[in-house]
């Protein structure tokens, strides 16, 4: 793919076939890191599960970071814990992407205030993609996110450069 | 046995040692012992055969304000059906208390926490480390003056 | 092992001094299988492991420093359900039996009745997740399934209440947020009428199971004088033969009127105190709730759920310990006033965390998948023991 990007600086009829093909598998499998901190983590396994089922849009849950194109911080971020976040974030192959589910990893959510050990918004340590607020989000909530992330990747191209 | 009971065998083993108590009218009947002398009155508690305090149920660090520091153990005893509360009172200065983890196994991880969130120190503990907060942690942060710090390892904390 | 042969040097292939040595393998804060953000620092002798070292406290949210700077003794269930997030109205429920105690309030039967199944529910709803993961942990992918779906039932019952799945806000001091619709009752026994057979259908499936049963039986045996040292309790002391269960042993609210039995680890497959017991434990006490349920829903009796809800909290100066019985065991809340309407210290004593205390004994000698099979058999939820 690398040859491609430098041979098409601008966008032409074969790059946008290709991206909207690219775009399409990309986003109709986008495969989850199994990463549940609190108590979203447990809204996240519901969605999962078969009564508001996730693997019909192509999502199901690997456990290495390696494997996983999106990864779904549920839950509070403790600043113990922000440094791991960074290295698995890191550990990710690209293209990757970061669903931040619940008010605690948006904002730091009901321990903004006088949490010492919360970090406040998993934004602080990591680039985010999409915010689902609540706390715990619904399930049809966090798959709206995903649907939104899907969005994303549809509008994304080949020749246009990629903020790292 | 009734609080009253308990406190007055306690009284007689160990005299000075106890130096409170706190039995009548209050929802939680308590006696205030000496620091350094917990673990034996925690020994006599376990294995005395009238009182046999198996379990204990909790043990909390406390900040008194003033520059008191205090632990607040909950004892229970399953075979016996009873309960008793025993408190102990530090200085910030000084705030050394004797282990019991070698009585009440369970004691070990609860005296770390009171460790990390208070900065009580317990004698006689094998691995008095931080339990809850990270290892580089400044700070206690339970007390009632600790100041949240502006940044950890880069990180804002404040909101 | 060290075999030193004199004539080793210069000759291929010859074996020499063969060292081994223990390795540290780090099962890390993420993990499939740890039931949340904890690491354990395992040390292995290639597969059996020598010792585990717990580290916790990635899910440290500060819930003691919290209460300290609310300005009204309510403001604090929010963040009590938030500790056992698995089991939320299990927490709320220690906290309000807390607080009437020091402000000496006596609900309405009806508030008494509601809150004990709604506790029950609970109970049903933590432990369907931790026999689903449990499954999960040890290979079974199904059960996982079967119990998610049973549970959304019970989340609907749930929501059509307080309007929340997960985290509820519903037990206040002095009585409840909501009443309960009117068809309460009868969705409560239309619940246990359908999940009976499915505890049924889960022994089939799970319980009995030979691979199951394999690798849990005479596992990660807890002997009993360990577990009252350590202070377990909950399905991990049960397992080990103890009965103890502080709905008999220290009731509250009104479970001396209704009729249940305590399940024991008896050691059907194995030694008693292995993961097979804690685990049988808890599908018994499912059982047994769906029995407490059906009671309590014949029984509701007609009131107002907010007529004792103090319009002011401020409780005198002094400290009261109530425990109360959660799915994972003894939650202790020891809550000291200072005679303002801000608590001046909340101490929660949680079962997970002292549970926790017990598992590097318990798993000395055992292989390195055992462990895994014995940190889902003491069911932790890391928001209780970070709090």
């Amino acid at each position: 793919m690398g040859l491609l990007d430098q041979k098409f600086e601008n966008s032409n009829v074969i790059i946008t076939s290709l991206d909207s093909l690219l775009n399409w598998a990309r986003l109709s499998s986008v495969w989850g890191m199994q990463f549940g901190l609190a108590c979203c983590a447990i809204e996240m396994m519901a969605t999962g599960a078969s009564h508001y089922d996730l693997d019909r849009f192509g999502t199901f849950f690997r456990a290495t970071p390696r494997q996983s194109d999106v990864m779904i911080v549920s839950g509070t971020v403790t600043l113990k814990m922000a440094s791991r976040i960074k290295v698995l974030y890191d550990q990710m192959s690209e293209p990757r992407y970061v669903i931040s589910m619940g008010s605690c990893a948006t904002c730091g959510g009901p321990y903004w205030e006088h949490g010492y050990h919360v970090l406040k918004g998993v934004d602080r340590v990591i680039p985010v993609d999409v915010y689902v607020p609540g706390c715990p989000p619904r399930p049809e909530a966090l798959m709206e996110g995903l649907l939104k992330l899907q969005e994303k990747i549809r509008t994304e191209s080949l020749a246009k450069k990629k903020s790292a | 046995m009734i609080p009253q009971e308990i406190s007055e065998t306690l009284k007689a083993r160990f005299g000075e040692a106890i130096l409170e108590a706190k039995l009548e009218g209050v929802l939680n009947p308590s006696i205030r012992v000496a620091p350094e002398r917990v673990q034996d009155i925690a020994l006599f508690l376990r294995d005395d055969d009238h009182l046999l305090f198996d379990v204990l149920m909790c043990l909390s660090g406390v900040d008194y304000t003033a520059g008191k520091l205090g632990v607040v153990y909950h004892l229970d005893s399953m075979k016996r059906s009873h309960k008793i509360t025993l408190k102990v009172e530090v200085t910030c200065d000084n705030p050394r208390v004797a282990s019991v983890q070698s009585v009440w196994r369970t004691a070990n991880w609860h005296e770390r926490e009171a460790y990390d969130l208070f900065g009580i120190v317990f004698d006689g503990h094998p691995d008095l480390r931080r339990i809850l907060l990270p290892d580089d942690w400044e700070g206690h942060p339970l007390r009632k003056d600790y100041r949240v710090p502006e940044f950890y390892n880069g990180m804002k904390v404040p909101y | 092992m060290e075999e030193t042969l004199t004539q080793s040097a210069g000759v291929p292939g010859f074996a020499r001094a063969l060292k081994s040595e223990e390795i540290v393998i780090n099962m890390g804060p993420q993990h499939p299988s740890t039931h949340g953000v904890l690491r354990l620092s395992v040390i292995a002798d290639g597969e059996v492991v020598v010792d585990v070292i717990p580290h916790m406290g990635y899910l440290h949210r500060c819930f003691e420093k919290h209460c300290e700077h609310m300005t009204n003794y309510q403001q604090v269930i929010p963040y009590a359900d938030r500790m056992d997030y698995v089991a939320a109205m299990s927490n709320e429920f220690g906290f309000v039996v807390a607080m009437e105690k020091m402000l000496k309030i006596t609900v309405p039967e009806r508030v008494e009745y509601i809150r004990v199944i709604m506790a029950e529910f609970s109970r049903i709803v933590s432990h369907l997740i931790a026999i689903g993961t449990y499954g999960l942990d040890i290979g079974a992918f199904t059960p996982f399934l079967y119990c998610m779906r049973d549970r959304e039932r019970v989340l609907d019952i749930f929501e059509q209440t307080c309007g929340a799945r997960l985290l509820y806000n519903y037990m206040w001091v002095g009585g409840l947020s909501h009443d309960v619709q009117p068809n309460f009752a009868e969705r409560s026994k239309d619940f246990c009428t359908y999940f009976r057979p499915k505890i049924k259908e889960l022994n089939d499936l799970l319980s009995y199971n030979k691979i199951f049963i394999e690798r849990t039986a005479n596992v990660g045996v807890l002997p009993a004088d360990v577990a009252i040292n350590y202070a377990c309790s909950g399905p991990v002391l049960r397992g080990s033969g103890v009965k103890w269960d502080l709905r008999k042993n220290d009731p509250y609210s009104v479970y001396s009127a209704l009729e249940f039995e305590i399940p024991v680890g008896t050691g059907a497959m194995g030694k008693v105190g292995d993961c097979w017991d804690r685990y049988m434990v808890r599908v018994r006490e499912m059982e047994q709730s769906v029995n407490i349920i059906e009671q309590a829903a014949a029984k509701l009796p007609a009131g107002d759920v907010q007529s004792a809800i103090p319009k002011r909290i401020r409780p005198d100066a002094g400290d009261v310990y109530v425990r109360t019985e959660t799915p994972k065991g003894e939650l202790g809340y020891y809550i000291i006033a200072d005679g303002s309407a801000s608590p001046f210290r909340v101490k929660v004593k949680s079962p997970c965390f002292v549970n926790l205390s017990a598992l590097p004994a318990i798993s000395r000698g055992a292989m390195i998948s055992d462990l895994v099979a014995i940190l889902g058999s003491v069911d932790i939820v890391l928001g209780e023991v970070d709090r």
